[in-house]
């Protein structure tokens, strides 16, 4: 019988969850490294067992653990995340310069085919790419270096490139965001990039319809249509029809259009997944209600998502990498919180119950469909 | 040898009990004492020191014989008793928040 492997990552450890493709009963697994931050856990699209880890503190830096069964046991692989050539400078908050400096890999994106081949988004912003299983790394770094890098400036959360998605129907492309710089792709397998955010509107910038400068806070895409892109931004929910060439706002009849996770549902690409915020400034959900709004029409309009969520008292936040489905018949759709649960809906967002109610803060969740 | 205490999270990481001593090739220091941590136990490469710079981690504090020697220069020499494995080297993370 089928089933998921829940990979979560916390505050303070990862955990693994996994059930049958009932998704009813749910075994749970950790925390694993615990007392570590844990970015993000991502399992390898090729062969399932391989799963990859970003692990840091701010006492003991970053670290990379790689497990080959499925999360039961883990081994630490390379860390050194070196920027390539001459590093430079990037805005401060004050629009000063500021030079680069590695933080921490934000988020781990195994190859579609090699087990072995994982990108990694780090802090200050940047894409490295392993051919080894993690040993070691190095930078893509045309990214970085494309020209616009000068003028790149950290969100809040700081300068991180948090979203990485390899187009499955062409292997040379690649999509980025980096918050607070946009969206960015590459049609050569990463070696030369440029920014697509045409289309986006940021009022916190100098210039709102800039080429660079957009607080994207998570990119989509339906894998059986890659060139449909959905993105949360700062405000607005964006879509995209020609591979990020434009933009063009779906929020529609949002409670809120400031959020961070979006996701499409598995086997209905037109259908997508929000968790509206209620501002930059308080990041929580608008009334104390945690909605989930499910759009299938592709954007614009929106229904809420609330059995089974708490409709009262509510103030928990929904980061970006902290969304995802599985692949089953009926497609499943989950999501953590900064408030320590993660919740399931087994049946695409109708109803929702939670897997675990007190984790350590969400940072990040992911979903492998097993066979 | 030289005597060295991890923190919690780094004796979890490198799969070692509470004190681990390591043989330190040339004069004592830091940087040597470090340098022996590093081969012996790979794991631990970039946890103390920035692998680039090479300095110092922020929260990572040295202490031995009940002074603090974070501040000192990396290749300044051990006190002697740490030297001689009479009293432990100390790699402690600094008390800052959860």
């Amino acid at each position: 019988m089928s089933g998921v492997r829940v990979l979560v990552g916390t505050r303070k450890g990862a955990f693994v969850l996994t059930s049958d493709g009932k998704r009813r009963d749910w075994d749970i697994s950790g925390p694993h490294f615990g007392g570590w931050e844990i970015y993000h856990v991502k399992g390898s699209p090729a062969e399932p067992d391989r799963v990859y880890a970003s692990q840091s503190t701010g006492w003991f830096g970053q670290l990379i653990q790689r497990s080959d069964d499925g999360g039961a046991t883990w081994q630490p692989v390379g860390n050194q995340f070196q920027y390539d050539g001459v590093t430079g400078t990037h805005q401060w908050y004050d629009g000063t310069p500021h030079p680069w400096e590695f933080a921490r890999v934000w988020h781990l994106e195994p190859s579609l085919t090699d087990p072995d081949t994982v990108l990694a988004g780090v802090e200050d912003a940047g894409l490295f790419r392993s051919a080894d299983g993690g040993q070691s790394w190095s930078e893509l770094s045309g990214l970085r270096g494309h020209g616009s890098g000068p003028s790149w400036q950290p969100g809040a959360g700081g300068m991180c490139l948090h979203t990485i998605i390899c187009d499955p129907s062409d292997p040379e492309r690649i999509f980025v965001a980096i918050s607070a710089a946009g969206a960015f792709r590459s049609d050569d397998g990463g070696t030369t990039w440029r920014p697509v955010n045409r289309g986006l509107h940021s009022e916190g910038i100098p210039d709102e319809d800039a080429e660079v400068g957009h607080c994207v806070h998570r990119l989509a895409m339906h894998p059986s249509r890659p060139h449909v892109l959905y993105m949360q931004k700062h405000w607005d929910v964006m879509r995209s029809d020609d591979a990020g060439e434009s933009w063009y706002e779906i929020s529609g009849d949002l409670p809120t259009d400031f959020g961070f996770a979006i996701d499409v549902h598995a086997h209905e690409p037109e259908t997508v997944y929000v968790v509206p915020i209620k501002s930059d400034s308080e990041h929580f959900p608008p009334d104390g209600k945690l909605r989930v709004y499910r759009s299938r029409t592709g954007g614009n309009e929106w229904e809420a998502l609330t059995e089974g969520l708490p409709q009262a008292n509510c103030y928990v936040n929904v980061l970006r990498d902290a969304m995802a489905v599985d692949t089953l018949d009926s497609c499943g759709v989950y999501f953590g919180t900064t408030g320590g649960q993660v919740y399931a809906s087994a049946d695409a967002g109708d109803s929702w119950a939670p897997i675990v109610r007190d984790l350590p803060a969400v940072l990040s969740v992911e979903v492998q469909t097993l066979p | 040898m030289i005597r060295v205490v991890l923190p919690a999270h780094l004796r979890t990481l490198a799969q070692l009990d509470r004190e681990v001593s390591v043989e330190v090739i040339g004069p004592p220091t830091q940087r040597a004492v470090i340098d022996a941590l590093e081969s012996t136990y790979p794991v631990l490469r970039g946890t103390l020191r920035d692998p680039t710079t090479q300095k110092r981690r922020p929260f990572v504090r040295f202490f031995a014989c009940e002074d603090d020697l974070s501040h000192e220069p990396p290749d300044a020499l051990l006190p002697e008793a740490v030297a001689k494995g009479v009293e432990p080297f100390f790699v402690v993370g600094a008390m800052a928040g959860g």
